[in-house]
């Protein structure tokens, strides 16, 4: 009982992770068009600042998270600005991009940090478990959770009652009449794609006592959200967080249970979503 | 026309006596690697160039059929049946690749593919009862095919040519192939293919299982080249790797792919040789030739080869003219 219950709350940990990867990486795609395949890279980015401000200079947990988001979010808007934005409109030549700037990353982290991986620990105060009916959790990984729902309920409030959130959304629904309009898009590229990257940067750091930090984070989280915007729909919240959570559970469930095959079985509610409903579970159009 | 066929008689003649001007058996596997990477190219530039489909899933395919070759070596079966496996494995794999992927055509098309790549990946890593893990899986030796040892590394080199002039020759027919022109058709206007009664989804799965196969022969010849095959041959690298050789030598063209799997193999062999750090040249690469010369370094040339010879002949005239084919969606 106990060993279901305990990988139950594992998985909705790493959903929770996951849709503060995805959130971002599906806005992204709503309104660029484009899959970021530095969404990863940048996921890495922010687990190794995070952990060299953690434990190279100790600051505290939350503001080496908060720096490392930042500096994240800093590096997403420069990526926008100087690079995607000399090929807008050519989608094909703004994904390879994005895939060249993932390698170039992936190396400098190991010239950086080398390769051996870092383990950054917890904040002290959330060490050890927490009892809840008789029952023994972790209490870091229930915070984890609480820091999702509540960055999820933020976005939501942001995309749903803000003048800027309202942007946004005109702007992933049709982003020509949305120009018309006189809403400035191309501001609008930057600003999610500084907050898509600062979500990754924070989801890195707050992973990095579960996960660790090593080369390689980068293509391990990857086609973990890929899938997840897959099964979710792009550009959708609720789709990023139910396909988080169902990914997740897969991931978590699977590496218990079949431990050689646990990336394969992601691989069949993709098969499935792709066969039957090909725009996601909440997705409006085919990507 | 007949210039085009002196050089190609003289690239042949070099080539087939490669092994006997190329003193140094470096530079022969190196040759070797070369051709088998030109094939793989070519296969990928029958999505990439015909069919307007990027796929970054294709060192996926490539694997599957090394592994698939490897695996039944291992188990035991000769060479006939290890390599019959592992392009029926191929021809499998990559109908199940198609049919998922072809739900959707441009961006959509790259992140199933690359998904569907990352698994293969996940797999070949993983599943350690099967494919031995991080460990790999060696192939003790070398077929004879008519008596002929393939163990020398100018045999093996012999071998590798001949498939791989069968493999240009299978791609110009292709090229020129009423089925390669419906291909191309369904790249460019594929609602008018559509109204004109032709099945795009039909020949697009056509040619993602053409494109399959040729990488898996890629993929076989790549094993028993290195006798050796680990998850590093599916990583997203060597997905990007294969993109970027068809894109920097052109792609859609015949000569393209081949001349970017010889830039490609060549720098990252020289690269290797000097600094450590092969995979951040190859990603400023890539944006570099994406960002500076999307055509691909062929037509790129040509390009400039033309301009600077009208602007010696009429200096006033010349004009910086690049046409590059924007994808449509």
């Amino acid at each position: 009982m106990n060993f279901w219950l305990l990988l139950t709350v594992n998985s909705v940990t790493f959903g929770g992770l996951l849709f503060l990867l995805s959130a971002g990486f599906s806005l992204i795609f709503g309104l660029m068009r484009i899959p970021n395949l530095t969404h990863g890279s940048l996921f890495m980015l922010g687990a190794y600042f995070g952990a060299t401000f953690a434990t190279w200079y100790h600051f505290n947990f939350w503001l080496s998270a908060l720096l490392s988001a930042l500096i994240v979010a800093g590096i997403g808007a420069a990526i926008e600005r100087l690079l995607l934005r000399q090929l807008a409109g050519k989608e094909l030549a703004q994904v390879l991009v994005t895939l060249g700037i993932s390698f170039m990353v992936a190396d400098l982290c190991l010239m950086v940090w080398t390769g051996d991986p870092i383990s950054v620990d917890n904040p002290p105060y959330l060490d050890g478990v927490t009892n809840i009916k008789g029952f023994l959790f972790s209490t870091y990984r229930l915070a984890i959770i609480l820091i999702a729902v509540v960055i999820a309920v933020a976005l939501w409030l942001l995309l749903d009652r803000t003048r800027l959130g309202a942007m946004i959304r005109a702007g992933v629904d049709d982003p020509q009449m949305a120009r018309v309009v006189g809403i400035p898009v191309p501001q609008l590229f930057t600003i999610v794609f500084a907050l898509g990257a600062g979500l990754a940067g924070f989801a890195g750091m707050i992973g990095s006592p579960i996960l660790s930090v090593y080369p390689g984070l980068d293509q391990d989280m990857l086609p973990l959200a890929l899938v997840v915007v897959i099964l979710g729909g792009t550009g959708s919240l609720p789709g990023s967080l139910v396909g988080s959570l169902a990914v997740g559970a897969l991931y978590n469930f699977g590496q218990a249970l079949l431990p050689e095959l646990a990336y394969f079985v992601l691989f069949l509610p993709m098969v499935l979503i792709l066969a039957l409903r090909p725009q996601g579970l909440f997705g409006r159009q085919a990507p | 026309m007949t210039g085009k066929r002196i050089v190609l008689a003289i690239a042949l003649a070099l080539l087939a006596t490669l092994p006997l001007w190329l003193t140094g058996i470096y530079y022969v596997n190196v040759s070797s690697q070369i051709l088998i990477y030109a094939i793989f190219a070519l296969g990928l530039n029958v999505l990439v160039g015909h069919a307007g489909l990027v796929s970054l899933g294709h060192a996926g395919l490539f694997g599957l059929a090394s592994y698939a070759c490897a695996i039944a070596l291992q188990a035991g079966f000769g060479h006939i049946t290890a390599i019959v496996v592992a392009i029926a494995a191929t021809l499998v794999g990559t109908a199940v690749f198609a049919f998922l992927s072809l739900r959707a055509t441009g961006i959509g098309f790259i992140m199933i593919t690359l998904a569907i790549g990352q698994i293969l990946w996940g797999l070949a890593y993983r599943w350690i009862g099967l494919t031995n893990g991080d460990n790999g899986v060696s192939v003790t030796s070398r077929p004879a095919p008519f008596g002929v040892s393939l163990a020398s590394s100018a045999t093996f080199f012999y071998a590798t040519l001949t498939i791989f002039l069968l493999t240009v020759l299978a791609a110009a027919i292709f090229s020129q192939s009423p089925f390669g022109a419906s291909l191309r058709g369904t790249r460019d206007q594929p609602r008018r293919m559509n109204a004109l009664g032709y099945h795009v989804w039909m020949i697009r799965f056509y040619a993602c299982l053409f494109s399959g196969l040729v990488s898996g022969i890629a993929g076989i010849l790549f094993v028993y080249y290195n006798q050796f095959i680990s998850p590093q041959t599916l990583a997203l690298t060597a997905s990007a790797e294969v993109i970027l050789m068809v894109i920097s030598g052109g792609s859609g063209t015949l000569l393209g792919p081949i001349v970017g799997a010889a830039l490609v193999v060549v720098m990252k062999n020289v690269a290797s040789a000097y600094i450590v750090r092969w995979n951040f040249l190859l990603g400023a690469i890539f944006v570099a030739i994406v960002i500076f010369m999307p055509e691909g370094l062929v037509p790129g040339t040509v390009r400039l080869w033309r301009m600077g010879w009208q602007w010696l002949w009429n200096p006033r005239k010349a004009t910086v003219v690049s046409k590059i084919p924007e994808p449509k969606s």
